[in-house]
């Protein structure tokens, strides 16, 4: 069918942040398609000069309000690197901690409030409310788990109190923890509900090879630190993380893109599974295979599942955390220490993908240049080529225009991009 | 009746949108409170005839103004949302550095826009404040059934010192570390001072805070005037004593 179609869609919905996608096909071909962030830059990384060590986590958690806790920790790795800092084992237990909740409670914003409404046909999660009554309530009861786990260990959800340089200020009593894992074991049924749902759902198929770039550790799924990875075999050093991102700027687009052995690269729950999806828990990985996810999908739909499928692995390793913190002494959390001039990098696994922060300090421990590369920066150009790919192959399955559109929107939601992030 | 609301991200971090979110257990109660009207993050659908809109961040960007000000024709209840939309918030450590050197250094190649930062009432009048970076939920919640019941809305007079105090906290002046507690308004339960550090008053000042005697405690018990400089600016809650502006 030689069409003409042109789709405009400026400041997308169900997403955090402005961004526009914008398609053009003359005679059933594809023109153009474009992912463009219009956000308005807030230029963390001038902002942060000057500031003491201390402060630092408490201005970067404030880059996101959704991975407020990944900002802070990326900051407190880098400069606890940079001083070299080593924070007490407990507070190392707790961050992890804290990181699985925010996780928890990322993942499940995003598959029930934007990605559902996308499958049932709804403008929002609203109408959701009366018609899957139960889904809603199982959603609810998860997002609110993941922020109960960030509260008790880091003492606020969004941007978090007790997260600081050298370990904690403050660490959760035993008895919060107890309630915590009862909660946790509570909850379980509704991420079986939640995973019974997305089971019925029809995931599209469209796939388009990339390279998928993750923390690695090699004992455990990757959350704070490590090496960084890829699908292609690239495997370098925390502190090269600029070989790893090579940005460059595209004109319509105040988020930057990054690429490292292709045109382009992702980040996120599907770049981690395919990296390390031997290292989730057995359940987790019983999930999997109930979905049959495999190593290396190139389905940017699958995000979605790998966001369930870390869901499961949370709340398993989360208990068994809070089993180990309950068998330890919880007095020693930080590390005192004296400023001092350094850089390096910090690295973690946020919600999005994975997260770099890179900080120089002075003698006095103030910060004299900040680097920060968001995982939604990383996937910019992924999402860019998608949009061209899943095109070209709905002119090709004879989609109509409408069809196209909502193909379009779901693929760039499948990411969870978080915009106002990227455009810090 | 309900109420017809809308939501709208400005130059910020988007957490206070966010708690709206929040508060799970109590969330669809707070839902049926609530027509919403326009909020992108969470909905497609998106009208313009709304009665209350709730602003979210600073200003930062002409496109930025022009769009508030539309809203601000549009809203009968215009509310500046968040510590951002308040005071500038954190954006507003940017107004420290010359902007063509933050341009140079952050987008050496390309041309981006951007402005001194601005709180939302000095480009439109705001009928009223929730602080808060991020809000309290809570306080939110509080709010919104005032508005709904057409009763008075306030914000505690008192400084947070009353609520951490009432936490059964150990100051932390006696463990020899500054706290804007005793100049800032309440309203948070003294979340930051009950975890162990310090509050950098996000929520503004209380009432009648007295400046010169907070900075007299400060240099009383030798504590340093670069830190509590610090504190002061970080959120620029505290208009002339912490200006930015060269
Ligand atoms: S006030 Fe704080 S939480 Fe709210 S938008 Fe601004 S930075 Fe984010
Ligand atoms: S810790 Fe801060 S808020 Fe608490 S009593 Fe002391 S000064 Fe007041
Ligand atoms: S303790 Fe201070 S900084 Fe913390 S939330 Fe309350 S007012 Fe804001």
């Amino acid at each position: 069918m030689k069409r003409d179609y042109t789709l405009d869609i400026r400041h997308l919905t169900r997403v955090e942040g402005h961004a526009n996608i914008s398609i053009s096909v003359k005679n059933g071909e594809l023109v153009d398609a474009r992912w463009a962030v219009v956000e308005t830059p807030r230029f963390f990384e001038v902002m942060v000069k000057g500031l003491s060590a201390e402060r630092v986590p408490f201005l970067t958690s404030r880059i996101c309000g959704i991975c407020s806790i990944s900002h802070a920790l990326a900051s407190i790795r880098a400069l606890e690197r940079a001083m070299k800092i080593a924070p007490p084992n407990a507070a190392e237990k707790i961050r992890l901690l804290a990181m699985h909740g925010e996780t928890l409670q990322s993942h499940a914003l995003h598959l029930f409030f934007l990605v559902v409404p996308d499958f049932t046909g709804t403008a929002s999660i609203l109408p959701l409310i009366h018609s899957h009554p139960d889904l809603i309530k199982a959603g609810l009861l998860l997002k609110e788990l993941g922020n109960e786990i960030s509260t008790v260990s880091a003492g606020r959800c969004t941007h978090p109190v007790s997260l600081v340089v050298g370990g904690l200020s403050k660490a959760p009593e035993k008895q919060q923890l107890l309630q915590l894992r009862t909660m946790i074991e509570e909850r379980k049924p509704a991420l079986e509900t939640a995973c019974s749902f997305f089971h019925t759902l029809a995931i599209p198929d469209f796939q388009r090879e990339t390279e998928f770039i993750s923390l690695c550790n090699g004992s455990s799924y990757p959350s704070i630190g490590g090496d960084l990875i890829s699908t292609d075999g690239v495997k370098r050093n925390e502190n090269d993380y600029l070989l790893m991102t090579n940005e460059y700027t595209h004109d319509f687009s105040t988020s930057k893109f990054t690429r490292l052995s292709r045109e382009s690269s992702a980040a996120g729950a599907l770049a981690r599974f395919n990296n390390n999806c031997n290292l989730l828990h057995p359940k987790a990985k019983e999930v999997a295979e109930s979905f049959a996810l495999q190593p290396v999908c190139h389905n940017p739909f699958m995000n979605n599942i790998a966001q369930l499928i870390e869901c499961v692995h949370i709340l398993e390793d989360a208990e068994e955390l809070i089993n180990v913190l309950l068998n330890m002494e919880l007095h020693e959390i930080k590390t005192p220490y004296v400023p001092k001039a350094g850089s390096a990098t910090g690295a973690v696994e946020a919600p999005r993908g994975i997260l770099y922060h890179h900080l120089e300090t002075n003698e006095e421990g103030k910060v004299v240049q900040a680097d920060c590369i968001i995982p939604t920066t990383q996937n910019n150009a992924n999402i860019h080529n998608d949009l061209k790919a899943i095109t070209k192959q709905a002119l090709k399955d004879g989609k109509n225009d409408r069809e196209i559109e909502k193909l379009c929107e779901m693929v760039v939601r499948s990411y969870d991009p978080c915009i106002s992030c990227s455009v810090h | 009746m309900k109420l017809k609301i809308a939501s709208f991200d400005f130059t910020c971090c988007e957490g206070c949108q966010l708690q709206l979110a929040n508060g799970e257990s109590t969330l669809t109660d707070f839902l049926e409170l609530l027509d919403i009207r326009n909020f992108r993050e969470l909905s497609s659908e998106q009208y313009n005839d709304y009665d209350i809109a709730l602003i979210e961040g600073s200003i930062s960007r002409q496109d930025e103004i022009e769009r508030l000000q539309a809203i601000r024709q549009q809203a009968k209840t215009l509310v500046a949302f968040g510590t951002c939309a308040c005071f500038g918030g954190v954006n507003s450590l940017k107004n420290k550095f010359p902007l063509n050197e933050t341009l140079a250094e952050v987008y050496p190649e390309m041309p981006v826009e951007t402005l001194l930062v601005r709180k939302i009432s000095e480009v439109v009048k705001v009928d009223f404040s929730i602080p808060g970076c991020p809000v309290n939920k809570e306080e939110v919640e509080r709010i919104m059934v005032c508005l709904a019941t057409g009763s008075l809305v306030t914000l505690p007079k008192h400084p947070v010192c009353v609520e951490c105090k009432a936490r059964l906290n150990t100051c932390l002046f006696e463990l020899g570390e500054i706290c804007l507690g005793p100049i800032t308004r309440a309203g948070c339960n003294a979340v930051c001072t009950t975890g162990k550090t310090p509050c950098l008053g996000c929520r503004g000042p209380s009432e009648e805070i007295n400046m010169p005697a907070f900075v007299e405690l400060i240099r009383e018990r030798k504590l340093s005037l670069d830190d509590l400089q610090e504190k002061i600016a970080f959120y620029n809650a505290f208009g002339e004593f912490c200006s930015h502006e060269a």
